[in-house]
This record gives C-alpha cells, structure tokens and sequence, in this order.
C-alpha cells in the first residue's frame, strides 16, 4: 500500500517551522510586485494567499481566487533555478602569494544552508532534475551545484489550476509531480474541508511527515486529489506534439520561417532567463592588474545574444533568425540527443514573458506542417556565413 | 572561504585553475608567441595531441589554447599564441616567471595513430599549425610505422610561417614532405605564392590508406575537407579540428554548441563524416 497522507494548512505550517528549525533556508512562492516568485518564507501567510493568476502570450495577471487556495496559480516567474544555479556567483578569489608558489586560489565554501522548496510546481520539480542531469550526471560536474542540491530538501505540489500558457501533460513532467521529489502535496479547496493530500517520495519524506504528525489519508482524499490532477490536465491552454521533433527541427535548419520569427523576435532573452532547464553561463573576470587580487564569476547566459556565440573574427550566429534557431532547436531536439528528453518541461514560461508573445508550441506547429515547403527551399543550398567574408 | 592551494583542488573541481610559471618565451612571428610553462607543484601534465587547455591570465581572463608541445615530454606545457585581443595580448605579453593558470587538458585529440600503416596528411593553415604540432612530433617519434608523411602549410605571408626551426628539422631528419606557400609574397619570394588547396593534388600521397588531420580557418578546413575527399580519401580518415566560444572547456557552459555538439567535449577534434555536414549549415 503506498503511503499517503493529508493535514490541513496547520499541517504546512508546521511543515516549514520544522524545516527551518532544521536549518533549512526555505523557499516557497510568494507575491512580489504583483507577480508569484519563489521566495524565502517563514509561515504559511507568506505564500500568495486565495491569489491566482492568468497567463496569456506577453500577458502575465494576478488576481484574487475568491477562495483560500496557496497553490492557485501556474508557474512562478522564476523557477527553482535561481536558488541551485544562482544568476550570479563567485567561482573563486585569487591573492598574489609568495613567488615561489604564486597566486593563493580560494574557493567559495559552501557558506549557504541547505535550501528547501515548499510548493515547487512539478514541472520545475522536472526541470530541477534535468539540470541534475546535466551539470551533475555527465563527465564533468558543477562542483557547487552538486552541493547545492545535495543538501536540498523539495516538497512539490499538484498544479490545480494552470495557465493558458501551460503544457505540461504533454510532456509528462505535470500537472502531478513525479519522481524526485520528497514530498508532493495536492491541496483540495472547495471539495470538502481544505486540506493536503501528501505522499512521500524518500525516507527523508516519511520522517517529516511522521514529524508534522500527518495522519493517513482516506479514500475520499485520495479521491479528491485525483479530481485535482484530473481537472487540471482538461484545463491546460496549450499542446506541444512531441514525436520526431529531432526530425522536424533538423529539417527546418534552413527553413524561411526563421524570417518570420526574426521580424517579432527582440533577442531580449527573457525566454532563457525564465526558462527553468536553461543552463547556459558565462564567466567574467575582474582584477587589479598590478598583479593584485583578482575573481572570477560564473553568470547566466543566453544563446540570444550575439556575444554568446563570439570568436575572433566575428559571431558565428549574427542573426536573430539563427539565435531563435538555436534556441528553439535546442530546446526541443538537440537536447534530446545531448541528455536523452526534451529540454522543455511545458511551464509556459517562455510564452508569458516574451514581450512579442512569441510561442513555441506554434512556431514548432509551423515548422511541422511547412515540411515540404521547406525541402525545396533548402534545394537553393546554405546562406553564406558572415565570418567567412 | 576555505583557502586553498590549486594542487589541493586538482581533480574536485574542474573550473579551479592549476598554476604554472612561464620559464621560457619564444617571438614566433610579429603578432604570435610560444610560452614554455612548468607546473609550480612539479605534477605534470599528459596530454593527447589536440587537446587545448583553458589559459587564464590572472585578471585578465581566460581562453582556450591548443596544447603545442611534445607529447612526450608532458613535465613541460607549451602553448603557442596569436595576439588578436585582450586575453591573447596578455598571455603573448608574458614574462618568464609569470603564474598562469591552466585547466585541462581538455577535448578529444588527432589520434594519429589510428592511421599507422599508412600515409599521413597533414594541413594546416596560419596558427592551426600549433595544435597539428604534437601530432607531427608524435608520428615522427614512431616514423617507420607510417608510410609517406606530408605536411602542407599555409599562411598570409613568408613572416607568419610558424616554427621555421621545425619545418626545416621535420624535412631534414624527420621524414617529413614540408610544402609551404603564402597568400601574398613580397618582393624577392621564391617560394610558392596560393592556397593551400593548390598544394593537394601534387602532395603525394596515398588517398586509401592515408589519414588526414586538418587545422585553420573554418573556410580554408572546408575547402581542403572537399579537396582531399574529391580525391578519394574517406570521411572517417579525414579529421578536423573546430573553434567555438568556450567559457568552461567541461560542457558546462553551453557556448561551444554546435548543434547536437559539444565542441569542447565531442570535439575539438572531429571526423569529417560528423562535422562536414554541419559546415555547411548557415550560422548553425
Ligand atoms: C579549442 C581551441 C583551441 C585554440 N587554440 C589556439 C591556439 O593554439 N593558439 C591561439 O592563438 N588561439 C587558439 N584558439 C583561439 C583563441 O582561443 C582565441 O584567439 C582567444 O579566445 C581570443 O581571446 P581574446 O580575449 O584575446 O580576444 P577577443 O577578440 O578580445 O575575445 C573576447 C572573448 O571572446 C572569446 N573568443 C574570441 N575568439 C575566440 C576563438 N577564436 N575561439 C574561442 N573563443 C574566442 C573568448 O572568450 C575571448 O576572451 C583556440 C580556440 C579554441 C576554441
Ligand atoms: S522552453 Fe518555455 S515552456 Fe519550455 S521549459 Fe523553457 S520556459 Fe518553460
Ligand atoms: S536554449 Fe540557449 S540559453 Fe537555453 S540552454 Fe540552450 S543554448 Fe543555453
Ligand atoms: S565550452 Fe562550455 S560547454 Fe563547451
């Protein structure tokens, strides 16, 4: 029998008590600027209250539930992400040693507590666990990121009410979290006494739930948490097909619709900075240079730019046509063959915030259905390339 | 902060730099020099012809930079420079006694070895001699397991031709076919004046049982690539060697994508077959 159990929001407040009691830094949305963000909160009434939200290309919401719901909304401004791979972060220092030895490096200790997420959507619990993949599963790993993420404790929630924006069903990674996390929650408002269903994921899971003494649930909670899950998945404002994507975006590289997009697109990159699985940084290094002290950072990049993809003599990819190419293709193709899923987890992040209220799923939609369209335009051979002028 | 020492880190984290000191330099023509680096630590560095390692100047930056030295001598660290900007102008500027860092050696290599028995091709065009040098040293330190061994070099002018030293010791006493020309030759040249390309059909060499290494500009690597394939040498036997923006050399950063592609850990060293369709890929 899986073990599943139900508390009320007396329950959640314990919940986070005892992780900061532990030491947690704990992390939760929260409504800044009239906008949910993950944040740092301390109690329930730090959470967005009875606030929902309404998501639309370019378009971003709040407003009042009329109910008591603390997970009424979709996705968050930012994703977890800010937290494991901060925008910004010291690498290392270095000081001028003696001569014999040269420079002393010092390395940035692990001098944050351990962080815990309350309330992660399950599509940025599936995000977290992509960018595991990549900075931590391959040849080489992000050191500090590994450490980050070892201490973390993620409690994840059941997205009740998504977006217009919102497409994780056909992704898998939502609206009901699924692996990876150690404790997912679904609220039940308006459908009897407003509770959380909660199933642990790991014996970490169990212990804090047998801590906030959550008692079993019934059979009617179990119930009414897969109306929940059931409701929502009908709700979901938008569809991304994803069978032969590696096929179709391979075969648009020299399509005519990147023409189309370049005339919206501003080569803003809010779409990567939003994005949860975006993983891309770049390195900037600040020193006195009479040979005093120097550091090193690592900040968030994005493929939008024309720096990003700098080498002496010019950017490989000058064009917006090529950088949203880029973008588009890695999200949904390359990333297949690098890390073995698509590197779209459904969020609707992407859509939202775009100031042109450009979306994927229809520009992908395009691409799909101008197939042959584009086979003979590709017939008149590549583009010169600027760097070979 | 926990202070430590680079050689307490080696092997922890990848993004530390190790420090070596600069004990010799070498003006190799007006705007490119070779450093000779030793580990401050003594802990050499192996490495696979072809490989880079990610070059930091304290305070300036960090870039990467093939490794141009004798694989059999890894307790040294050689690495030759074209100034083109302000991380290059300050390592090419460096003092012998100077710390560096270095992290690597990163990146697949030319494995040269893959075509012993018979010819091998090597062509290179302006710096991209410098990573194709380890290659050179290490097919010549086992020359008789190889057939013909060519080396067809290109560059802007006679003053930018690398390594006079060793192209004249390679011809002499390795075994080595050493073609040169220039793009442009100045008054009073009597050595070739052309690209590269002109240099295939006349080098001489087996197109079956060769194997060709490649290294320069993006162009100059296409045209060669369809030259030697036009003359029958296989996409398998035909590599190069590809530059991109890298900001960690791990596959960490994103930067060095090229499509599917990491540069910095699926390459920098490609198959033809692989990489060849994606040259011609507009902006890709
Ligand atoms: C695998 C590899 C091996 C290389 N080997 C050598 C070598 O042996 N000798 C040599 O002289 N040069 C080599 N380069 C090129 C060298 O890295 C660039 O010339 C150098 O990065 C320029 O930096 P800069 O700050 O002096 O120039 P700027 O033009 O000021 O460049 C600014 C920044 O852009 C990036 N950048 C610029 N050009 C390049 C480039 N060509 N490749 C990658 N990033 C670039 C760097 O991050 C650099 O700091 C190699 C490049 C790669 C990718
Ligand atoms: S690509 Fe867009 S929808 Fe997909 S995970 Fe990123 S921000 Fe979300
Ligand atoms: S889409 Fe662009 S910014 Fe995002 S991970 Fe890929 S290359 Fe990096
Ligand atoms: S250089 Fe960072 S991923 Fe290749």
């Amino acid at each position: 029998m899986t073990d599943v159990r139900v508390f009320g929001s007396d329950g959640l407040d314990a919940t986070i008590a005892v992780l900061r009691r532990r030491g947690y830094d704990v992390f939760g949305p929260t409504l800044r600027d009239d906008v949910v963000t993950y944040g740092p909160i301390e109690s329930v009434a730090d959470l967005p209250v009875g606030r929902g939200d309404e998501q639309s290309p370019a378009r971003y919401r709040s407003r009042a539930r009329g109910d008591g719901a603390l997970f009424g909304y979709a996705a968050p401004v930012q994703s977890a992400k800010a937290q494991f791979l901060p925008s910004d972060e010291l690498l290392w220092t270095s000081r001028p040693g003696d001569a014999a030895s040269g420079p002393v490096i010092e390395r940035q200790a692990a001098e944050r507590r351990p962080v815990a997420f309350v309330g992660l959507r399950s599509c940025d619990l599936a995000a977290v666990l992509q960018q595991d993949r990549i900075l931590t599963q391959r040849a080489h790993a992000d050191v500090a990121y590994a450490g980050r993420r070892a201490g973390a404790f993620l409690i994840a929630v059941t997205c009740s009410d998504p977006a217009d924006t919102c497409f994780c069903a056909s992704l898998g990674t939502g609206p009901s979290p699924g692996e990876g996390a150690d404790v997912s929650l679904t609220e039940i408002v308006g459908d009897g006494p407003h509770r959380f269903v909660a199933t642990p994921g790991s014996p970490r899971g169990t212990e804090l739930l047998d801590a906030v003494g959550a008692g079993p649930a019934s059979d009617e909670d179990v119930a009414a948490a897969h109306r929940v899950e059931r409701r929502a998945v009908t709700r979901m404002g938008r569809e991304l097909r994803t069978d032969d994507l590696v096929g179709v975006l391979y075969a648009s590289t020299e399509s005519p619709h990147w023409d189309a997009v370049a005339e919206r697109c501003l080569a803003c990159t809010n779409c990567t900075l939003v994005c949860p699985t975006c993983f891309c940084t770049t390195i900037t290094d600040a020193g006195d240079l009479t040979g005093g002290a120097a550091e090193r950072r690592r900040v968030w990049a994005s493929c939008f730019t024309k720096d990003y993809s700098y080498i002496h003599g010019g950017s490989v990819r000058t064009s917006t046509q090529a950088r949203y190419r880029q973008w588009i293709t890695h999200k949904l193709a390359t990333w297949q063959v690098q890390f073995g899923s698509v590197g779209c987890v459904g969020c609707g992040r992407c859509i939202t915030w775009c100031p042109a209220g450009i979306d994927l799923t229809a520009e992908v939609a395009t691409l799909r259905a101008g197939d042959t369209a584009l086979k003979s335009s590709r017939a008149a051979g590549p583009r010169p390339s600027p760097r070979e002028d | 902060m926990t202070a430590a020492t680079a050689r307490e880190t080696v092997g922890t984290d990848p993004m530390v730099p190790r420090l070596f000191r600069v004990v010799h330099t070498r003006r190799d023509t007006r705007d490119t020099h070779t450093l000779v680096l030793e580990p401050t630590d003594g802990v050499p560095l192996p490495f696979r012809p072809g490989q880079f390692t990610m070059l930091h100047s304290f305070g300036v930056g960090e870039v990467p930079i093939s490794i141009s030295g004798d694989p059999a001598h890894p307790e040294v660290l050689e690495h030759t420079i074209r100034n083109v900007g302000a991380v290059t102008a300050s390592l090419v500027a460096a003092q012998p006694g100077t710390i560096l860092g270095v992290r690597g050696p990163f990146g697949t290599g030319w494995e040269v070895g893959d075509g012993k028995g018979g010819d091998v091709v090597f062509v290179a065009g302006g710096i991209g001699l410098a990573p194709l040098r380890p290659a050179i040293l290490e097919v010549i330190a086992q020359r008789s397991r190889y057939g013909r061994v060519v080396l067809l070099y290109g560059s802007r002018t006679p003053e930018d031709l690398l390594y006079a030293d060793d192209l004249r010791a390679w011809a002499r006493d390795g075994g080595v076919r050493v073609e040169t020309t220039v793009d442009n030759g100045p008054p009073g040249w009597t050595g070739r004046v052309g690209f590269v390309t002109d240099l295939v059909p006349r080098a001489g060499f087996n197109p079956v049982t060769a194997f060709a290494h490649i290294c320069g500009p993006e162009v100059m690597m296409r045209a060669v690539a369809t030259a030697l394939r036009d003359r029958g040498v296989s996409g398998t036997r035909l590599r190069l060697s590809m530059e991109r923006n890298m900001k960690c050399g791990i596959g960490l950063c994103g930067h060095c994508q090229l499509r599917e592609l990491f540069v910095c850990v699926d390459g920098p060293v490609f198959d033809h077959d692989r990489i060849g369709p994606l040259l011609s890929k507009w902006e890709l």
